[in-house]
């Protein structure tokens, strides 16, 4: 077990954790956090992305000791529903997700795609998102909403 | 157990506390259908409750409910809210099963809310002296000039006290009499209208709860240690592999194991450090590249000729041509999401289960005989889960949880790994299709065969009401007793002579776990047998020189089925289209569904990218075509992803498919650029079900379009890049 120290969604935490244990199980566990979400601790799918430094990781599968002394931006740090990240604005306008579980790893990812690239192209959008997995099929309307939101931010 | 005691009993945990106590101390409440309590509740302020006994899941199932509540008792959609999955407040119409959230489940609600208002309106004539004849009803509120009172005065915070006729069935046969007629769809203000989702929101933000948020004080996390091989035995496990771990501990009872720990880390890392010493016998499956010769030559545990007209042979026998082929499907994982979970907190006289099952009320009766509780002590509250297509891993975490609670005495939270989800989810069936056609000199088809022959949809139980149908009544000994079932093409193509049947075989192990154990998955052999059905009619059409559309729509005989099928090809231009076109009709439960597919091959890299699909559903009245149209596009990509990616692997002891790199699925890059939906709403036609009529339609489209790009036509499912290279070299 080691101390660490880290930002999540704007205020400062401290941790006894082992090592070795993923962000996710830190987040989810030791803070209380409802998001993100396990999926498949490969880092196969996304479900339980945050963003570290402002980059989209997989928790589930970066050890807490990593994240020690970074700041750590989930879902709902992103945007709220009275100051919403425009792609969960448009998230919403498009009602894109099913049974919501993916959800994080779109949004985060996509998120992140939009501060570097605000004009993604349809093609640089869908090989930005590669590896993010959705059951419930709502891909189509992934793409509707972050065009909308490009549109939003344009 | 009735509300009020449930209420009383469940404290805070219960997730639908928004259920006001002051309807529920009016005092009896029991839950039974021939109550109209148990369907609808007035709050003090108006606002309308609706309790569903089936479940919504993320396609707006309990959107449409509202909407057709509204509709009938006439009040506003936003002062409807509907309240599912909850064995205290909802009735068993059977969960999630077969599209017919609509059909049965939204029709008993209809029918109550129009009972209601009847009873409504007929108590303000009482207390305004005014005779039913000459009121109205805005909003909740009676009228007769300018007397007037609302519901809420009339009953709100209280109990109607009104019988309705319950037919005595449970499940998706439930159904209630009332003397109310419903509206005629002519009045139809708020039913058919695109109202949005009530569930977006939460999921957005992160602001809700996921049945894997679900905490509950002192609870104890546990992973179930599946087996490495299919029906293996547990001879012993050795607690020193998991020394140190904090609160570690190890449960087994014959071949279960699990390991649970206070913290959630701790249990994933008992689970992966435990040493098991298992025993198996080797080669308990067949090789994979020998799957279908397995099927085809495997005895046959159960025939069924479910359509038979005419004289097949004797068509046969006189044919100058005779058109065969056969298609294969493989093994298919739900692949859910997350790895199931549940929360199960069993006390020694009563229990209460979280779950994402989309059958909670199966899941109260299956912990309850798994507890050897009174069903009424069980109670089962369904929490949104990580999506749900059927028979999934959800009904196994259940009773994983609940075996464990009541072993340990302590609310035990259960969580799989993604292997549970992958490898050990009970599987959609393997099949082989075989279509024969006789056709004489002019190309007219004379007689038709069409045999799916494969592994039974119900090798374990659709829903979670017996223990020996999950991963822990196996491991413990118990067999289930299976059903053997499987399905033909549902078309109504006018062929003289013809035959539809289907056999099935015996499960490839009949004691113990397995990892390929069959039941049902999103449109239970929809989509295997119409891989085969509808490619084979394209097989004809090609074979007496016919264009696809034109030869379909020239054979139904059911004018929606033509219908469909000539708006679908219309939509997407299919006089016009170029190379890569494929078109395929199905009817599921009274929707029809026609579908055309435009595909690119990429001959170097095997891939295939259905880039334009076009949809034509009719499913009778449209309650509302937003959320529709969603979930057919859902469908559409679902059935793109089973059809050119989905395969379980496996060797001959094992699933070898455990994650989402050996299990792969579509991802964004192989999403369609368009799906077009024309939705085909017919107000005189009770409505029937979208869940999955789609999804049976789409493998072969796309199928038929690979083989218009190509000329190479592929009768194996899925059309994966190896396989589109093999056909193509």
């Amino acid at each position: 077990m080691a101390r660490y120290r880290l930002t999540v969604d704007g205020k400062p935490v401290t941790l006894n954790a082992d090592p070795e244990m993923p962000l996710l199980y830190a987040l989810r566990e030791d803070l209380g956090m409802n998001n993100p979400h396990f999926g498949c601790g490969l880092a196969q799918c996304g479900a339980c992305t945050v963003h570290l430094d402002g980059e989209p990781v997989r928790a589930c599968v970066m050890p807490v000791s990593v994240a020690a002394g970074k700041t750590v931006t989930t879902i709902k740090g992103l945007g709220t529903p009275s100051k919403p990240h425009p792609l969960q604005a448009a998230y919403v306008e498009e009602a894109v997700p099913q049974c919501g579980y993916c959800v994080n790893g779109w949004i985060m990812t996509a998120a992140a795609i939009l501060k570097k690239n605000p004009k993604a192209t349809d093609a640089e959008l869908r090989e930005g998102l590669a590896g993010l997995k959705c059951r419930c099929g709502t891909h189509v309307s992934i793409l509707r909403a972050i065009k909308r939101a490009q549109g939003a931010m344009s | 157990m009735n509300r009020r005691e449930f209420f009383q009993a469940s404290g805070a945990l219960v997730v639908s506390s928004s259920f006001p106590v002051e309807v529920l101390a009016q005092g009896k409440s029991n839950l039974v259908p021939g109550e109209l309590d148990s369907w609808i509740a007035v709050m003090p302020d108006g606002g309308v409750k609706a309790f569903f006994g089936k479940m919504d899941m993320g396609q707006g199932l309990d959107v449409a409910v509202a909407q057709i509540v509204a509709e009938e008792l006439d009040v506003g959609f936003d002062r409807v809210e509907v309240l599912m999955g909850d064995t205290a407040t909802s009735c068993n119409q059977g969960g999630a099963s077969g599209s017919t959230g609509v059909s049965n489940g939204a029709r008993l609600l209809r029918k109550a809310a129009a009972e209601a208002r009847r009873v409504l309106v007929e108590g303000a004539s009482n207390k305004l002296g005014v005779p039913v004849s000459d009121l109205k009803v805005e909003n909740g509120t009676v009228f007769a000039g300018d007397k007037k009172t609302t519901y809420a005065e009339l009953v709100g915070g209280r109990q109607f006290n009104h019988r309705v006729q319950w037919n005595g069935q449970t499940g998706n046969p439930m159904d209630i009499q009332v003397p109310a007629k419903p509206k005629p769809p002519a009045e139809y203000k708020v039913v058919g209208k695109p109202l949005p989702r009530r569930d977006v929101a939460w999921k957005v933000f992160g602001t809700g709860d996921f049945v894997t948020d679900v905490r509950v004080p002192g609870m104890l996390h546990a992973r179930v240690i599946r087996p490495p091989r299919a029906a293996c035995k547990v001879r012993g496990v050795d607690a020193s592999s998991i020394k140190g771990i904090p609160g570690a501990q190890i449960v087994r009872e014959k071949d279960f194991v699990a390991v649970v720990a206070p913290k959630e880390w701790d249990a994933v890392r008992a689970a992966q450090r435990l040493k098991v010493d298992w025993h198996t016998l080797d080669g308990a499956f067949p090789e994979m590249a020998k799957l279908y010769d397995h099927v085809r030559a495997a005895k046959v545990t159960k025939r069924a000729e479910e359509v038979k007209r005419g004289d097949v042979a004797a068509a046969f026998a006189k044919a100058p041509r005779i058109v065969e082929a056969e298609y294969e499907w493989p093994f298919q994982s739900h692949a859910s999401m997350g790895p199931a979970c549940a929360v199960v907190d069993a006390k020694a006289d009563h229990c209460t289960v979280w779950t994402g099952s989309q059958k909670p009320h199966f899941v109260r009766d299956g912990v309850a005989r798994l507890l050897g509780l009174p069903q009424d002590k069980v109670h089962a509250i369904w929490v949104s889960g990580p999506g749900s297509y059927g028979r999934n891993d959800a009904g196994d975490a259940a009773m994983d949880a609940a075996f464990l609670s009541r072993k340990l005495g302590k609310p035990v939270r259960v969580q799989g790994m993604r292997m549970d989800g992958t490898a050990w989810d009970p599987k959609a069936p393997a099949c082989v299709l075989r279509g024969r056609a006789a056709l004489d000199a002019s190309g007219k088809v004379i007689g038709y065969e069409f045999l799916s022959k494969g592994f039974s949809r119900q090798h374990i139980a659709t829903n979670e009401s017996d223990p020996a149908d999950s991963l822990v009544g196996l491991a413990t000994g118990v067999a289930p007793k299976g059903n053997q079932i499987f399905g033909v093409p549902a078309e109504s193509y006018g062929f003289e002579n013809k035959l539809l049947a289907w056999e099935t075989i015996p499960p490839l192990v009949a004691e113990g776990c397995s990892p390929l154990r069959t039941s049902h998955l999103r449109d239970p052999v929809g989509p295997e047998i119409h891989f085969g059905s509808e490619q084979f009619i394209d097989e004809l059409a090609l074979a007496a020189g016919e264009d696809p559309a034109a030869f379909r729509i020239k054979y139904l005989t059911n004018p929606r089925h033509a219908a469909v099928v000539k708006a679908a090809a219309d939509k997407a231009g299919w006089g016009s289209l170029g190379k890569g076109k494929g078109i395929a009709f199905a009817e599921r439960g009274g929707t029809a569904v026609a579908v055309v597919a435009q595909v690119e091959v990429d001959r170097k890299t095997g891939r295939v990218w259905a880039r334009r699909i076009t949809v034509a559903h009719d499913c009778g009245l449209v309650i509302n075509p937003l959320v529709l149209r969603q979930t057919i596009e859902g469908n559409v990509v679902h059935g793109l992803s089973r059809a050119l990616f989905e395969e379980v692997r496996f060797n001959r002891d094992a699933v070898t498919s455990i994650d989402w790199a050996s299990y792969p699925i579509l991802e964004i890059q192989d999403a369609p650029e368009t799906i077009e939906v024309v939705l085909i709403d017919r107000p005189e036609v009770a409505p029937t079900g979208a869940g999955e009529p789609t999804i049976r339609v789409i493998p072969a489209a796309l199928a038929n379009a690979f083989f218009d790009a190509t000329g190479k036509r592929i009768r194996r499912a899925p059309l994966d890049p190896e396989r589109v290279k093999a056909a193509l070299a």
